[in-house]
């Protein structure tokens, strides 16, 4: 019967910690930076140039002649 | 009408076919005696979360092993690895090995539902197509839709990422 090779004795639980902080930290790191640029960057920069041109009573007139509102008539009518 | 199967049923579970034992037999599970054991006295068990039995796997020792027993309790450095693997197996039945192997039944397990989930199909979906639901509410046509899209479109829902963002005004249609 051959010598199997000494296993590991010590520190199996801190290499476990360690293993697993480290994997948490980056995939917690990752998917904050992913939302960031994924998503967050992308609606304020969609948000800002909505606003950039907007005219809001020409909107409101528009909705106004489409007759969605109740305290105010189409013009026509 | 359900006597038919059921008779039959109950001939396959007589000859063990289908009982719950003959099936952990299958996969290995116990390889246990026909006859009960006495549960009023501690007994062997190969249990991998709690690796300690109340008592040792072969309790009456024929000559050689009380011999090897005695043999035990002097120097462990003057036992051959034969005699150590024998003690090992007049103490424990299984080796962790043994114990931990993995067996097909998940297999099993996922055909059984797979079974119930096509006997149930076959009892539901007749009375999915048959007239036992009322008439579907107005709300639900197509023309009502329309227009609740419409009228949403003219209320400028989610006019920046969402609803009303896919729609193009100037050219009254959807956005490619």
């Amino acid at each position: 019967m051959s010598l199997l090779p000494k296993p590991q004795m010590r520190g199996l639980l801190a290499k476990r910690l360690r293993f697993h902080i480290v994997g948490a930290m980056i995939t917690s790191l990752g998917c904050a930076v992913l939302y960031k640029y994924g998503v967050a960057e992308p609606r304020k920069r969609a948000y800002a140039d909505f606003y950039k041109d907007y005219d809001s009573m020409k909107d409101f007139e528009a909705m106004r002649e489409a007759g969605v509102f109740e305290s105010v008539q189409p013009k026509n009518s | 009408m359900l006597s038919l199967p059921a008779l039959r049923v109950g001939t396959l579970a007589r000859r063990g076919v289908l009982g719950a034992a003959s099936i952990r037999a299958a996969h290995g599970h116990s390889g246990h005696v026909a006859t009960q054991e006495d549960m009023s006295v501690p007994h062997y068990y190969d249990k991998r979360s709690f690796p300690l039995p109340d008592v040792p796997y072969q309790k009456e020792l024929g000559t050689e092993q009380k011999a090897l027993k005695e043999k035990e309790k002097g120097s462990w450095k003057q036992l051959s690895n034969e005699e150590k693997v024998a003690l090992y197996h007049l103490k424990f039945n299984q080796t962790f090995a043994e114990m931990n192997r993995p067996s097909n039944e998940w297999k099993t397990v996922l055909g059984g539902i797979f079974v119930f989930f096509g006997i149930t199909g076959l009892i539901v979906s007749p009375l999915a197509v048959s007239p036992v639901f009322p008439p579907k509410p107005r709300t639900l046509t197509d023309e009502w839709k329309a227009q609740q899209v419409k009228r949403m479109l003219d209320m400028r829902i989610n006019p920046i990422q969402g609803f009303s963002a896919k729609w193009d005004y100037d050219k009254n249609e959807w956005k490619k």
